[in-house]
């Protein structure tokens, strides 16, 4: 298999194969976690000012009094890489490109070197996040393989795909085959991992909200 | 035509000078020192025509096409002319029988020191017998020239790499030359057609180093066929700006914005179209507004539409229904499953009393 080929076959079976499995694994787990239901609570509700779901939806994505100052590495850097990762995602060209074929829908794209730019500080996020993860012995302790491999999955297509656009180590067409590659693989892994919080953020954190509400209390 | 190079070129009206301009622009399209153009010329004028050897196998002359109709007016054709083009079957005057002994001689004379040129793939399914020139099959006549060939010089895609020949199916069971050619040195010119001044600028190294240029993995001149075609292209900067032209007729075409939405192959292609042209340096595939198509790679042709931006799917999604259906019959399976379990863990639950605790 020539590089060329390698290509053809990411684009080709390879993505009908990643994309069937995420829409696959995507719905398996939404419908599973949705359907599980919970007792009904039968205390009756108590009222607080900010205490409800869309609240805490909001309010999760900020620290906590006094946590920003305790961790700084984990909120600044792990801000820095979800952002970074959503410019990437949904504001490089080549990205609009593929949401437009595989949904149709589409919107104006950045320019390359703005991108190039938010890949390098993406990577660096996820870098010095994986070095505090190390470093620090509480949450060395807490880390399991997933988070590791979760980790290596979502850096690698940010690598390989900036790689590739600076003309890096590889030929540009199997760079960009590696990189579609690995996008792939995180799509494959995605639904079956803690990656799977980009699907369940909003709803657990509304779910957790709207509890709490019931209890009266603003978290 | 026989005699020093120099002197033929001289009776044509090429003057010292424009053959050393010519010279000095070779080298340097071949990015090699400024001294090479004078070591070049010198090579050159004092070269006596090399014996070269063309055979067309299972092909479209589009190779031959390209390199004598659209240069011949230009010096590269006179310099093409000044070779001994022994056998050529488009070009020569002499057929049949007459064409086969003309082979056989120049075979002969010039054992071990000729050039051989081939264009097209040469099919191996049913012995061969898809394409045979008076009687012979390629293959048979390939490794008959390819023995005494001093090097081997692959014209176009097909020779190269198979090329269209040997797209998807594949019915004649068609391979490049390097498929069966194992010890020559063998230099790639894929393109369909090639660029003429790529073929020139491979003979001119030939004559005055008496070796092939440098070659890349894939066995193509990397003077040629270092760069991609996007990263020479004059629309680049529009790709960097995400400028791009969406229908071949629209506001972003008539600007000239990148084609790479329109499905261009520039950015994994590799050839020389960008900087070198065609058509005596008129204008080139993008310039004129369509995308590459990637012919200087192999199997450009199954690497998905030409229409197709890279970033896309080369084929339409086929299982992402099916795939919806089955995970949305799993969930819902699954919470069935997860429900009866609820119901059953409630139907044998016991209530505890507080008699039971006492006990």
């Amino acid at each position: 298999m020539n590089e060329l080929q390698f290509l053809t076959w990411t684009r080709g079976p390879g993505l009908n194969i990643a994309v069937g499995i995420l829409l696959l694994g995507v719905l398996w787990r939404l419908i599973e976690i949705y359907t599980l239901g919970r007792k009904k609570d039968l205390a009756a509700p108590r009222h607080a000012a900010g205490a409800s779901g869309l609240h805490t939806v909001f309010r999760r994505s900020l620290p906590p009094p006094g946590m920003l100052k305790r961790s700084p590495v984990s909120y600044i850097g792990g801000y820095l890489f979800h952002v970074g990762l959503a410019i990437i995602v949904f504001l490089g060209a080549p990205h609009i490109l593929l949401i437009k074929n595989l949904i149709g829908l589409s919107w104006p794209a950045l320019p390359s070197q703005f991108i190039g730019l938010a890949a390098v500080v993406t990577m660096a996020a996820m870098v010095v996040v994986l070095f505090d993860r190390i470093n620090k012995p509480v949450k060395h302790f807490l880390s399991t393989f997933e988070d590791w491999f979760t980790w290596a999955v979502t850096f690698l297509p940010v690598l390989t795909g900036w790689m590739a656009t600076q003309h890096l180590l590889l030929p540009y067409t199997q760079m960009l085959a590696l990189h579609i590659l690995s996008a792939e693989i995180l799509l494959v892994v995605l639904p079956f991992s803690k990656l799977f919080h980009g699907f369940t953020l909003f709803g657990s954190r509304w779910y957790n909200g709207r509890v709490n509400a019931h209890k009266g209390v603003p978290v | 035509m026989q005699g020093p190079l120099i002197d033929t070129l001289a009776r044509r009206g090429i003057s010292r000078r424009t053959f050393l301009k010519y010279c000095a622009t070779l080298a340097s399209m071949m990015a090699l020192p400024p001294t090479a153009g004078r070591a070049m010329a010198e090579a050159m004028a004092a070269a006596r025509r090399p014996s070269v050897i063309w055979l067309p196998f299972q092909e479209c002359t589009g190779c031959t096409e390209s390199i004598t109709r659209s240069h011949s007016p230009t010096i590269e054709g006179m310099i093409f002319d000044m070779i001994s083009l022994d056998y050529q079957e488009t070009l020569m005057a002499a057929a049949g029988h007459q064409a086969e002994e003309a082979r056989a001689n120049a075979m002969k004379e010039n054992a071990g020191k000729y050039l051989l040129i081939i264009d097209g793939s040469i099919p191996l399914k049913m012995d061969g017998a898809y394409s045979c020139i008076g009687g012979r099959s390629n293959v048979d006549l390939l490794k008959e020239a390819a023995a005494g060939a001093a090097a081997i010089v692959a014209m176009g895609s097909c020779a190269s790499y198979g090329g269209i020949p040997k797209a998807n199916p594949n019915p004649t069971g068609a391979v490049s030359v390097s498929d069966i050619v194992k010890d020559k040195p063998i230099v790639n010119i894929p393109g369909c057609p090639p660029i003429p001044a790529v073929m020139t600028g491979v003979l001119a190294h030939y004559l005055t180093f008496g070796s092939l240029p440098e070659l890349d993995d894939k066995g193509r001149p990397k003077a040629f066929y270092g760069d991609t075609i996007h990263d020479r292209c004059y629309r680049r900067p529009f790709y960097d700006q995400g400028k791009f032209a969406k229908t071949f007729d629209d506001e972003g075409a008539r600007n000239g914005w990148c084609l790479f939405e329109l499905g261009c192959k520039g950015p994994v292609t590799h050839n020389a179209c960008a900087t070198v042209k065609w058509n005596g340096g008129t204008s080139w595939p993008v310039e004129s507004g369509h995308g590459c198509l990637g012919c200087s790679e192999p199997d450009f042709w199954d690497g998905g539409s030409f229409y197709k931006a890279l970033s896309t799917p080369a084929d339409p999604l086929k299982f992402a229904a099916a795939a919806a259906v089955v995970g949305a019959g799993v969930g819902v399976a699954v919470s069935f499953a997860n429900r009866a379990k609820k119901n059953a863990a409630k139907t044998t639950h016991e209530t505890t009393t507080l008699a039971d605790l006492e006990k």
